[in-house]
């Protein structure tokens, strides 16, 4: 069953000088459960893509559709809401907040999006720190602790919602490359785990090999689909 | 909501300086508001106490056009008998009214034998002026400080006059006056006390016995320029001297028609202008807050979403909706409000405190030694705090409004 379905993606930014094609005519299926990477040089589109695909953008034209809803027609808010429920973000950066524990970060969606009780968001917390192997750091500031741990930290954040989707641009582009392997297992065993469809772009070629399916985008254009067999963690 | 309120405290307290910094000017803008209407207030009430209980009463009743014309203090303008009656009748029968002095006003010449000036001479009940201007006996700096002091044959002199006539308490003086009629008469009267000025008009005049005053116009039946009247609340002045004109229109059934004009003291004192400037003075002061709290808040605030830009982005991208963005803001602005007006109150009421166990004393004009006595009421502190909250949001609102409005993936790409 397709989770994303798109059909001649389009998108231009329009600058005062010249417009800028970023995807050109992209048409793709993403079945439910698929741990799958957008691969290609710096300005081939990824990040464009996770962006429409994560209803932070709109396209120029084309259809997008997001576990069966329309996303290029909803509103601001329509689609805040709809990230909130549906899509987990994991950031390049970590993006966590500053000011809050890495217990308080994992819990602020359930917070501020889901507004769940107390007990039950405790609850989902612990569970998703302890799935990523965070535990033990729950009490640390996001400076106390490694790009590693951030990152998983992060990735606890985007799966305590229970997303059909987690978007990751990026994910390993800040962590050496020890610690962004065990990162894409990691995401990879939430999979599993979660049964949640993991999205990622990178142009890192020593981790594509962890994607099940590869999509290789050049210039805005996809320019192919390549399905991996790759063991199950 | 708590939870919103729990990340926004976490949020001020990343920048604890410039918190700190912000709740500081905010709590000197309440100090300094807090204080001044308290001082200033203070001030009031001792300078209109001063000059009610001295000489003026908080209200007086006139005969209609005696006040217009009270520089030459007419005599054809005194409230005949039959009025004055209704007058005392009304006054009786008014239950808020603690006290009332009746008096013949008039001008006259001061002779010690040697020198002759020109005074204003009140004559008056004694046991009744001292009622109804119960500081009187404190402004007499010499002599009988007693009702005692306008006994029949008496007088008490202004001090200026006497300081400058060469006059002391015993001494045997003249007081000559014009009578209605044109006729001149006079009489001889000990001086019983000196009384010290007040601030405003008949701060420096004489006093007599009414049988006194009467004689030497050769009055037959007792005329009254006018009614000195103190009440039980004085800050009802304004209600009371509504109720009384109405109560002295009764009397004559026709109040269009009634001879009476009921006036407060703010009506015939020239301290009633300080008062107002002082009242303006203190709208000034809170118009200073409003300008501290708001450039304060705006300016942290705004440094707020410039630097948490991507902060901003991140939470937007998860799915926080843009209201609650909004309000994330505008209970950081809102806190950083209620700390300030938090602290700078119990700062103002330390410093109140403080001047009262001090007892802080001035002059004013010829009054000396004045303590300066500051409180706060309820209502005060209300206001203050009340401004403070409500435009710490108006000064977040902009900023809050601007992160709300932020695109999340402009806001993930800022650097």
């Amino acid at each position: 069953m397709s989770l994303i379905t798109a059909s001649q993606l389009v998108k231009t930014y329009r600058t005062e000088a010249i417009d800028v094609r970023a995807l050109q005519a992209v048409s793709f299926e993403i079945e439910s459960g698929s741990f799958l990477a957008f691969v290609g040089p710096s300005g081939s589109g990824k990040t464009t893509l996770l962006n429409l695909i994560g209803c932070l953008d709109k396209p120029t034209s084309g259809e997008l559709q997001v576990g069966g809803m329309d996303v290029v027609k909803l509103g601001r808010r329509q689609a805040a809401e709809f990230r909130g429920q549906n899509i987990g973000f994991i950031f390049q950066s970590f993006n966590l907040i500053a000011v809050l524990t890495a217990f308080e970060n994992v819990e602020y969606p359930l917070v501020m999006v889901q507004e769940l009780p107390l007990a039950e968001r405790r609850d989902r917390v612990l569970k998703a720190l302890q799935a990523v192997d965070m535990l033990e750091q729950k009490n640390q500031m996001p400076d106390q602790l490694s790009g590693g741990q951030k990152q998983r930290v992060a990735i606890a954040r985007a799966l305590v919602t229970r997303p059909k989707l987690v978007l990751a641009d990026e994910p390993t582009a800040n962590l050496d490359h020890e610690t962004a392997y065990l990162i894409l297992r990691l995401m990879k065993q939430m999979r599993d785990n979660f049964s949640t469809t993991f999205i990622f772009s990178t142009h890192d070629t020593r981790i594509i090999g962890e994607a099940e399916i590869v999509y290789t985008l050049e210039d805005g254009r996809l320019l192919g689909r390549e399905e991996r067999q790759v063991a199950h963690v | 909501m708590f939870n919103i309120v729990k990340i926004a405290v976490k949020n001020i307290r990343r920048y604890r300086r410039r918190t700190l910094l912000t709740i500081s000017l905010i709590a000197f803008g309440v100090v300094f508001v807090l204080v001044f209407v308290a001082v200033s207030s203070s001030f009031k009430d001792i300078m209109i106490r001063q000059i009610t209980n001295s000489y003026l009463g908080d209200l007086q009743i006139h005969r209609r056009g005696y006040v217009a014309s009270i520089e030459t203090l007419p005599l054809n303008l005194n409230l005949s008998p039959q009025q004055a009656a209704n007058a005392v009748k009304a006054l009786k029968e008014n239950p808020e009214v603690s006290a009332f002095s009746e008096r013949i006003k008039f001008g006259a010449m001061f002779s010690n034998f040697t020198e002759t000036t020109n005074i204003r001479i009140n004559g008056v009940v004694p046991e009744n002026e001292f009622a109804a201007c119960p500081a009187m006996s404190t402004r007499i700096s010499d002599g009988d400080k007693s009702a005692g002091a306008l006994a029949k044959g008496k007088i008490l002199v202004p001090a200026l006059l006497a300081r400058g006539m060469g006059s002391k308490v015993g001494d045997t003086v003249v007081i000559i006056a014009t009578n209605r009629d044109g006729s001149v008469n006079g009489k001889t009267l000990v001086i019983s006390g000196i009384l010290e000025s007040a601030t405003g008009p008949g701060g420096r005049d004489g006093y007599v016995h009414i049988d006194d005053a009467m004689e030497i116009l050769r009055m037959t039946q007792r005329e009254i320029s006018e009614f000195a009247i103190s009440l039980k609340e004085p800050e009802r002045v304004d209600r009371v001297a509504e109720s009384l004109s109405a109560q002295l229109g009764e009397v004559v059934k026709d109040p269009k028609k009634a001879p009476f004009q009921v006036h407060t003291w703010a009506e015939l004192s020239p301290f009633s202008n300080i008062a107002k400037i002082v009242d303006l003075m203190t709208i000034f002061v809170k118009v200073m807050l409003i300008a501290i709290v708001l450039i304060s808040i705006l300016n942290v605030m705004i440094m707020a979403v410039y630097e948490r830009v991507r902060e901003i982005g991140t939470i937007a991208a998860i799915g926080t909706l843009p209201s609650k963005i909004l309000i994330l803001f505008l209970v950081e602005g809102l806190f950083l409000g209620v700390a300030g007006a938090l602290v700078g109150l119990v700062a103002a009421l330390a410093i109140v405190l403080g001047l009262n166990v001090w007892k802080v004393s001035f002059n004013f004009g010829q009054t000396t030694g004045l303590v300066l006595l500051p409180s706060l009421d309820l209502n005060q502190i209300v206001v203050a705090c009340a401004m403070v909250i409500g435009v710490s949001i108006v000064a977040s609102l902009q900023p809050a409004f601007k992160a709300s409005r932020m695109e999340p993936i402009d806001a993930l790409r800022h650097v």
